[in-house]
């Protein structure tokens, strides 16, 4: 069991290195929008396999915690978005 | 059997997010990006909680592990589709290759105002109803 622990941490560390490639290039802030809101999905899915892998089961809380600040957080760009803040991109 | 079966979920979701960050890499505008990404990493997050509440096998661990996967299935839609709108209304551009835009010559982005292009003018003057508050 840990080495499939530590393949599908190493593969999520490539897929967080991928997504933080989009988040620096992002021609426009949506863009950018959009990478975040895939790197809080990533992060639950590693706060879940290391509460796999540290058999410590408060883990999830935090992974609550992060999926509902992912999303309050992809709202509140869109509203600021709509609204029109200032931008530069 | 039951390690087998979190093993393979949990390499099945790691696979998945790689899968949606090779999409947000690779394709060419906001909305097919935002295809890549909705489903793919909620799948992803599925497939690790399922994993988890296996691992754990307690009551409390589990109903938190659903918790997050019925959060998941109800917040990606919602914020794929305001994240769209957000981008269509500030004029993220679409791919060259892109086949049909059916928003663009109903919607007029100054007035911010949405035609079916079905109007009349007796369809578009409001008829006060019995029904209406007074």
């Amino acid at each position: 069991m840990d080495i499939v622990i530590l393949i599908s941490q190493v593969i999520m560390s490539l897929a967080l290195i991928l997504c933080f490639v989009r988040v620096v290039r992002g021609p426009s802030l949506p863009d950018r929008v959009v990478a975040l809101e895939l790197f809080a999905s990533i992060v639950v899915g590693l706060v879940g396999v290391y509460a796999i892998k540290s058999d410590v089961s408060s883990f999830i809380d935090a992974a609550i915690v992060i999926a509902l600040m992912g999303f309050l957080a992809a709202i509140g760009f869109a509203r600021f978005l709509e609204r029109g803040g200032p931008r530069d991109d | 059997m039951i390690e087998f079966i979190k093993g393979t979920f949990v390499i099945a979701g790691a696979l998945l997010m790689l899968l949606a960050s090779l999409g947000i890499l690779r394709l060419p505008d906001l909305l097919t990006r935002m295809h890549a990404t909705t489903k793919a990493a909620a799948l992803g997050v599925i497939l690790i909680m399922l994993a988890v509440a296996m691992h754990f096998a307690e009551v409390g661990v589990a109903a938190r592990a659903f918790a997050i996967i019925v959060f998941i299935l109800m917040t990606a839609p919602v914020a794929a589709h305001i994240i769209g709108r957000a981008g269509y209304f500030v004029g993220s551009k679409l791919w060259s290759g892109t086949v049909k835009d059916e928003l663009r010559p109903n919607y007029d982005p100054l007035t911010h105002e949405l035609k079916s292009g079905h109007e009349t003018k007796a369809n578009a003057r409001r008829e006060p109803k019995e029904s209406d508050p007074s």
